[in-house]
């Protein structure tokens, strides 16, 4: 049960973050999803991301949708409000969220159910909407609660644990994202801690809606022979491309940019993503390039991974609306009632 | 010309049948706000097709001097400016009554009538004369017919070219055009007809301290005024008008005097199941928030209407109701989503429901329900309908009182918080059975878990029987707590009343006046008019001291009728139904003839 507590130890030497704190100080609850699940290691990666960049856990808040990625909000960040919505529907209730308070830093978890099936629509409109959010969509390409049926994002000719083929093309979360004009896209592997802190850490510098594909195999319903997500598969098949490292304010950039395609992209809090390693030809920052280039690729079976795309100077939703500085909801009353005498005024337009 | 009609003083009613399309709107405020200037009790109906350009639609004006504004049901003058719908405009007219037409062209002789009176202006034909531009032409043949009006009712001139004045302050163009037209529809009936005609106009002085506004324009206003900052909605009509104006007096008081930037922000969702989510996103967060829509967005508001009930998380739902069911007429209006809002979503869920009865309790509703969602943490459902947010209603000025401040209802800030050993969500309710809730952001002490799925009182996870149960009752009795706070049923007696009537939001005007006409006729009847659900008690005693009350409403599953059965301890046989659901608003005369027959 997610109530399951965990105690609280930290050990005497372990590492302390700016505000003192220690990794433990960023879990949550105990995982009550099957072991060896995938999402508990993007759960671990989350915390670690979080942690490394000393995220006060009170600024930060959790969303989900319904399904077993939709659980994890609750095993990370105990100290953090969360919100379990309903199926579908947290890109909307993040919406509304970020719209009230500007300054919290929110983390969404869904899943292929969640995002590509009854909330694709909103999932669309999140990412038009540039919110400024960390979107971590744990893709396993079945239904896991209800035991095993294909989802969106089963691959053609993936076959089910029962034997069935999957005859429908598959929505890849990616690609739709690049066509929508989303302005982070990453795809990652739940079993690669390596590469997934760093996009993480990226995700929450940029400001705008940073979608995060992360594989992440159904250790119960989707790890067999046969199955294009299963653990196997997806370490056999993916191929990181695109090496990015994530360089925090504080640091000085050390790392070699010898290579001939190697970019640096400033974010907005001045921090820095350094892609080291890029195929030839491949521009990060170039919609149009790195969509032909994944076409080309995806089609032939690979799983690209790595921190795809990035347009780091985009407007986020309150900068397209010019709102408040001060968030909505911190607004004194007295700033938001026009008061008496006003509504007398216009009242004589009523008459 | 008949000159069979007496001569009547501001009690009278007029029917404009027009085109849509065809900038007739604009003539017919004109009249309405002219006479609305002129002192006299007046009201107004658009009743309007779901359409852009191209189909009929009527405007009705009613003028009474006893301040009677429910519709009227025959016409003493019908403006019949659209050929598709001559025939039965025509018909519509009572004898004795007068029909203005285009006489440009004859009227059809199958058509004629020997019991009424013919009205012709050539406005085709003078338009056709004085105007160039082909749609200048078209619009300016209702300016002409306003004319016309104004002479045949005697309508202050003086009062007219003011309000053209205002109107057209910066078009001066267009202030020409229209006083031409105005000046040669008036000059030609006074050349060719007796004015002003035996019904017609003298100033009063009923409107000193009114306004004449829009029910969806007040609404917005009241959300504005109560301190909302971020609205969601999806565009439906008749419900557009709110975010519209809401949008506007955003503009207009909103923009920081200081940064320029705009305290508020709207969201155009991309359907209603996501503007319902956003409300509760952002009222999770702490801030004011609403959407408005219509029935069809209800119902996809469901799902997450039930989520914010279970995880008490304030919400505000303007629902200016048209006719179902499915798409249903857009353009017409019912009551028929009170027991969708009673008990929206799946499981058990109830919420708390407004009822105003025009724009003036529009505007106090709309902030009264932003104080009762977070008084009571859950959905508060404002039901108007498209005949008060769509129509001009003359209204009391609204008054505001400078020292109201919102009330936030129970929220631990981190002051509040140091206090206690531990939060626990759903735990330690008030007096009525509210728990403390907390915001996102201010401290991890308050951190919870919102979940729409099993519960316990501590707000954890739970699929314990007992546990959830305990949960579920006392939202109940919070619901039931609401009664005390909604606003009280408004009620009218009669000495010597028999029966009751129990009436909702737009039927009002209609009821009083059958109440009155009823009396006048020795048949007493008390009214009680319910503004909001949960009822409180007076709406029982009410019916328990009748032998017999009439529910008046606009559907047609008598929903008010069915609540109250549901909901009080009263037999349902103790209540009969009167029904109107057609799609236009209600009249007295619907109500007496079948009230004098049912209790004869």
């Amino acid at each position: 049960m997610p109530s399951i507590t965990k105690p609280i130890a930290a050990h005497p030497t372990a590492l302390r973050n700016s505000l003192g704190l220690t990794v433990r100080d960023y879990e949550g609850s105990m995982s009550t999803l099957c072991a060896g699940c995938g999402h508990d290691s993007i759960t671990a990666a989350i915390i670690r991301a979080v942690w490394e960049q000393s995220i006060p856990p009170h600024l930060i808040a959790k969303l989900s949708g319904i399904g077993c990625s939709s659980k994890t909000p609750t095993y990370f960040v105990g100290g953090a409000h969360g919100f379990n919505s309903a199926h579908g529907r947290m890109p909307a209730i993040a919406a509304g969220a970020i719209a009230a308070n500007r300054d919290l830093t929110y983390i969404g978890v869904s899943g292929d159910g969640d995002s590509l099936s009854i909330g694709l629509g909103q999932l669309c409109h999140a990412i038009r909407r540039n919110l400024h959010m960390i979107y971590v969509l744990e893709n396993n390409g079945v239904y896991g609660l209800t035991k095993g049926q294909f989802s969106a994002s089963a691959d053609m000719g993936s076959k089910s644990k029962r034997g069935e083929v999957n005859r429908m093309a598959p929505i890849d979360p990616v690609r739709l994202a690049l066509t929508l004009g989303a302005t982070f896209v990453a795809r990652s592997f739940s079993g690669d801690k390596e590469q997934l802190v760093p996009i993480l850490r990226a995700a929450i510098a940029h400001r705008g809606f940073a979608l995060i594909d992360v594989v992440s195999p159904c250790v119960t319903f989707n790890d067999h022979p046969g199955s294009t997500k299963s653990y196997l598969h997806t370490r056999r098949f993916s191929q990181h491309m695109i090496e990015a490292d994530f360089v925090p304010k504080a640091d000085e950039i050390v790392a070699n940019i010898t290579d001939a395609g190697t970019t640096a992209v400033k974010m907005h809090d001045g921090s820095t993503v350094l892609f080291r390693s890029v195929p030839k030809d491949y521009d990060p920052t170039d919609r149009a390039k790195v969509s032909a280039y994944l076409d080309q690729h995806q089609n032939e079976g690979q799983v690209l991974t790595g921190l795809l795309y990035i347009e780091s100077d985009s407007a986020d939703l309150h900068q397209a609306n010019d709102t408040s500085e001060t968030p909505l909801r911190d607004l004194p009353y007295e700033k938001l009632c026009p008061g008496a005498d006003a509504l007398n005024a216009l009242q004589n337009e009523y008459r | 010309m008949h000159d069979v009609v007496k001569t009547r003083v501001n009690d009278f009613a007029i029917k404009l049948a027009n085109v849509n399309g065809t900038g007739s709107a604009s003539a017919n405020g004109l009249l309405m706000q002219a006479i609305f200037r002129m002192g006299i009790p007046v009201c107004g109906k658009n009743l309007f097709p779901s359409n852009i350009q191209g189909l009929p639609t009527w405007y009705e004006i009613r003028v009474n001097k006893r301040g009677y504004a429910a519709r009227a049901l025959e016409y003493d003058m019908m403006v019949a400016m659209n050929g598709q719908t001559y025939d039965r405009d025509i018909k519509e007219l009572r004898s004795g009554g007068y029909l203005l037409y285009d006489s440009s062209w004859p009227l059809d002789p199958d058509l004629l009538r020997d019991d009424i009176n013919y009205f012709g202006i050539p406005l085709a034909d003078m338009c056709t004369k004085h105007f160039g531009e082909p749609r200048e032409r078209i619009l300016m043949k209702n300016i002409a017919y306003a004319g016309a009006l104004c002479a045949a009712l005697d309508i202050d001139m003086d009062v007219v070219n003011a309000l053209l004045d205002e109107k057209y302050s910066k078009k001066k163009a267009l202030r020409d055009s229209n006083s031409k037209a105005l000046l040669l529809g008036y000059q030609y009936a006074k050349d060719h007809y007796p004015c002003p005609m035996p019904f017609r106009l003298e100033k009063m002085d009923a409107n000193s301290d009114k306004i004449l506004i829009d029910g969806n324009t007040a609404t917005a206003l009241g959300c504005v005024y109560a301190g909302a900052t971020v609205a969601a909605w999806y565009p439906i009509t008749p419900a557009t008008s709110v975010m519209d104006a809401f949008k506007s007096f955003c503009e207009d008081y909103r923009k920081d005097p200081e940064t320029g930037k705009n305290n508020f922000l709207i969201l155009q969702a991309e359907d209603e199941l996501a503007a319902i989510g956003m409300v509760i996103g952002a009222s999770w967060n702490g801030a004011r928030s609403f959407t408005s829509t219509a029935g069809p967005g209800i119902s996809l508001m469901n799902e997450l209407l039930g989520l914010a009930y279970y995880a008490e998380i304030p919400v505000v739902v303007v629902d200016v109701q048209r006719v179902g069911p499915s798409t249903g007429m857009p353009t017409r209006t019912q009551q028929g989503d009170i027991l969708e809002c009673a008990y929206a979503s799946h499981g058990d869920t109830k919420h708390i429901l407004l009822f105003p009865a025009d724009p003036n309790e529009c505007f106090h509703m709309a902030v009264q329900s932003f104080d009762l969602a977070e008084q009571f943490q859950t959905p508060v459902m404002l039901l108007s309908d498209l005949d008060i947010g769509m129509n001009d209603w003359v209204v009391p000025r609204i008054e505001w009182d400078n020292s109201y401040r919102p009330n936030r209802g129970r929220v631990l800030d981190s002051e509040g918080l140091a206090k206690i050993a531990k939060f626990q969500r759903y735990n330690n309710e008030d007096e009525n059975f509210v728990p403390a809730r907390t915001l996102p952001g201010v401290d991890s002490k308050g951190a919870y878990f919102v979940r729409g799925s099993g519960h316990n009182k501590f707000g954890v996870y739970t699929e314990i029987p007992a546990e959830y149960q305990e949960v579920m009752d006392r939202l109940l009795k919070k619901h039931s707590a609401a009664a005390k706070f909604v606003p009280a049923p408004i009620v009218e007696k009669r000495e010597g009343a028999k029966f009751g009537i129990i009436s909702i939001g737009g039927c009002d005007p209609a009821v009083r006046e059958a109440q009155d006409v009823l009396f006048a006729q020795g048949v007493p009847a008390d009214y009680m008019r319910i503004r909001g659900f949960p009822f409180p008690e007076s709406v029982e005693e009410f019916l328990a001291s009748h032998p017999i009350t009439f529910i008046v409403e606009q559907n047609r599953d008598a929903q008010l009728k069915s609540l109250l059965t549901l909901e009080t301890g009263i037999a349902k046989d103790k209540m009969k139904s009167l029904l109107l659901y057609s799609g236009f608003t209600l009249s007295s005369g619907h109500l007496v003839e079948e009230i004098l027959k049912e209790i004869a």
